[in-house]
């Protein structure tokens, strides 16, 4: 089963490779990786898109905890998350395929981000089901390149929270 | 005397701080704050600054190696003797690489160490400098933390975190790697008094609920076993651990590293589990109807074929790592916490159980474990000439009285030394378990016997290992450090010719050494004693001769060169499938024919 970990880390040199390393050197898989800063300077944020079953992510999620560098690890699989992915697709047009290009990109509320005679540059941002089905569509006009982030991920904040925010304030009132 | 050359600058002279230093002075003063008394290592290009600031050294001993492979195995005997972190010091290139295979052998075996590497000058590092190698990017995988020193200014806090991570939580390997021009530079001294790292806090105490549960689980059992492994040394743990075991009459199974952390003459002790382990205890684990792991890992060594692995049992797991429970067998009892800690919080609820004062409540369990005892006892066959290799060991064991500690290599002798020497007491058996490095024992023992001039210290080694770090006899020999090597000569490589004969039809590839080096000689022309029995009438007179002479020994004995390792639990076979002597000897096939169906392999 594939699941979205939510990694903590110490903003370092070298980090990055020792989770990499972690994952090469015992072989679990990486579907996708993306590393990027938090408010905190010091701090970066990885979500690393992986599977197995589940005495193989116990095992990954407990090595990551056991890197030295990293400060928190969650599993967002095991709670409500939301998630995005977003893709540059640069496909070729034929004058009588540039209407249908921008149609579908229109369905999916992608943007042009870039427009030569022979050429757009789609900008496309969902979860990664949307980006599949955008890219399946788009195949057959021809597509030159492309190029994708891996899945980003947070924890949904629980409904809960907000409600006893709510109520503190009536009560501090 | 150390003419010419200036005193140690002594902090807080001159009015006190800030003064500055350079980073080579330090890293002295960051190693006496952390009161080690001895680095092991080799100097060149870009330590010279740190070698220079020891010259006037005088707190800090200095042991030069032969080889900063065996200059590492050296540190790691030290702190397995010790419990005390031990400590490299070896320059950039090709003198921290060769530390790698040590380092990876401490890290299998969480040995604390921390290993200071030079490196080129900041300035070149990335450029393919003369004796540049990357040890941050070699040594990641395989150290529990390192570091690259960029500035001098962190020099002080990177060595205090370095002492710490490799000593707390799961012990284990860390290297610092420090540039020629950050030893170089200067800077205002400040030791930081304590470490706080947000990212690292090992769990000491364990789950009080699930240890509640543990005692539940011990009190219902009828079949227990006691299965522990280095981590009771590790944490300390061993008066515990007999503190359980004789509270309970629990009996215990001890892995290969952990042997000496409950007395191996113990009525209780069954001996060492696993692939060479005792019948009664490879038995004991299979029919067992509780196993409780106290810092023990369940290797493959250990558990042979995990679905066949104490198939009736239930499990309690204590480790202070997390990553080793559930890794290979799943547990319905896990503990993450400190082995001392979690015995003694055990014993307290169970010694208020009152349930321990019936002394028949195992009764029957361990009368089914004497029996087995009988069935299946250690045995060899010593004969009138031929020297048996458990002979030997077994001499060495009575001779010394158990009161020794022991470095071995790995192979058959390993094994031999772990079913025929009782190791009574704590950090007296110094092997390498996990990563098996041949070459091992020879340096671990020099490191041991610079931790404990005084005491006596064995070396069992075979003709394969020995020759792997034999140049470390002349560490030994300049430090006068009286390690007594005794090499158990079949002139094959054992454990690979046993294999050989067992699993591949006898053809014996590429494992006879033949009858070289003469190791008498080569003693000798080390400035060391040379001894040699090859009958076993002259193994007691070598052996007295041996320990009784001053400084180092080698005594090379020659042994039955075919005499196999029992039991024996082929890999991937489960620990009800035993085997206890040779099978009808195989024909040895000539080197071409056909290679034979169904072999067992590793």
């Amino acid at each position: 089963m594939q699941h979205i970990i939510s990694v903590l880390v110490e903003n370092k040199f070298g980090v990055l490779a020792r989770v990499s390393g972690l994952f090469s050197g015992r072989g679990f898989n990486i579907d996708s990786l993306s590393v990027g800063p938090t408010l905190d300077p010091t701090v970066s944020m990885m979500t690393i898109v992986t599977q197995g079953d589940d005495r193989i992510i116990e095992q990954i999620t407990k090595q990551l905890n056991k890197l030295v560098d990293i400060i928190k690890v969650v599993d967002l699989t095991e709670k409500e998350y939301v998630e995005r992915e977003t893709a540059l697709i640069k496909i070729n047009t034929r004058s009588e395929d540039r209407a249908e290009a921008l149609r579908i990109a229109d369905i999916f509320r992608a943007r042009v981000i870039d427009s030569t005679p022979n050429t757009y540059t789609i900008e496309i941002t969902g979860d990664v089901n949307k980006i599949d089905a955008i890219i399946n569509l788009l195949r057959p006009l021809g597509i030159k390149d492309l190029i994708r982030t891996g899945r980003i991920a947070i924890a949904r904040e629980e409904a809960k929270v907000a409600v006893m925010r709510e109520e503190r304030k009536a009560a501090t009132r | 005397m150390h003419c010419g050359l200036p005193n140690r600058v002594h902090l807080g002279a001159l009015g006190g701080y800030p003064l500055k230093i350079s980073g080579s002075q330090i890293f002295i003063e960051c190693l006496r704050r952390e009161g080690v008394k001895v680095v092991f290592g080799y100097p060149g290009g870009v330590n010279l600054p740190v070698f220079d600031a020891l010259y006037d050294e005088k707190e800090i001993e200095f042991i030069l190696c032969r080889h900063e492979q065996g200059g590492t195995h050296m540190a790691e005997g030290y702190a397995r003797a010790t419990g005390k972190p031990g400590v490299v010091l070896v320059t950039s290139g090709p003198g921290a690489t060769n530390t790698v295979t040590a380092i990876v052998d401490a890290y299998m075996d969480s040995t604390p160490l921390v290993i200071f590497t030079g490196q080129v000058p900041t300035h070149l590092i990335g450029n393919d400098a003369f004796q540049e190698a990357d040890m941050i990017g070699i040594t990641r995988p395989c150290t529990k933390y390192n570091i690259l020193v960029r500035d001098v200014a962190d020099l002080a806090q990177a060595i205090k975190e370095a002492f710490y991570i490799a000593t707390t939580g799961r012990p284990g390997p860390v290297v610092v790697d420090l540039p020629k021009d950050v030893a170089q530079a200067k800077t205002e001294f400040h030791y930081p008094d304590q470490v706080s790292i947000r990212s690292y806090s090992p769990a000491y105490n364990g789950n009080k609920w699930q240890i509640k549960r543990a005692a539940q689980e011990m009190i219902k059992a009828k079949r227990p076993v006691i299965y522990a492994g280095g981590g009771v040394l590790a944490a300390d743990a061993c008066a515990e651990l007999r503190a359980l075991a004789e509270l309970t009459q629990i009996p215990v199974t001890l892995t290969v590293m952990g042997l000496g952390a409950f007395p191996g003459t113990h009525p209780l002790f069954l001996g060492m589990l696993g692939m060479h382990g005792t019948y009664q205890a490879n038995t004991a684990m299979h029919q067992a109807d509780l196993i409780i792991a106290i810092g023990a890992r369940f290797d493959d060594r250990v558990t042979g074929k995990p679905s066949g692995f104490a198939p009736h049992a239930r499990k309690i797991h204590i480790d202070i790592d997390p990553t080793s429970i559930h890794k290979v067998i799943p547990v319905e009892v896990p503990i993450v916490g400190d082995a001392r800690q979690v015995l003694r919080d055990l014993n307290h609820i169970l010694s208020g159980a009152g349930h321990w004062g019936d002394a028949s409540h195992y009764v029957p369990w361990r009368r089914q474990i004497e029996a087995w005892t009988q069935e299946h006892p250690l045995s060899y066959a010593q004969g009138e000439k031929v020297i048996k290799p458990q002979y030997v060991i077994e001499r060495i064991y009575q001779m010394t009285g158990g009161d020794a500690i022991v470095a071995v290599d790995v192979g058959q002798h390993q094994m031999w030394t772990a079913q025929f020497y009782k190791f009574d007491r704590p950090r007296t058996f110094l092997n390498s378990g996990g990563l098996g490095t041949m070459g091992y024992g020879f340096p671990a023992a020099i490191g041991a016997q610079k931790a404990y001039p005084d005491a006596r210290v064995v070396c069992i080694s075979g003709d394969g290992g020995i020759i792997m770090n034999i140049q470390e006899l002349a560490t030994a020999v300049q430090c006068n450090l009286p390690v007594k090597l005794a090499i158990i000569n079949n002139k094959y490589l054992g454990m690979v010719r046993q294999w050989q004969q067992l699993f591949y039809n006898g053809r014996y590839s590429a494992s006879y050494m033949g009858n070289c080096p003469d190791y008498v000689k080569l003693a000798e022309a080390f400035g060391a004693v040379g001894l040699r029995a090859t009958e076993v009438s002259e193994v007691n007179d070598v052996l007295a001769a041996g320990f009784s002479a001053d400084g180092p020994v080698v005594m090379d004995f020659h042994v039955d060169e075919e005499e196999n390792c029992y039991p024996m639990i082929p890999a991937g076979a489960a620990h009800n499938e035993m085997v206890f002597s040779d099978p009808p000897r195989p024909t040895r096939v000539p080197k071409m024919a056909p290679e034979a169906d169904g072999v067992l392999t590793a």
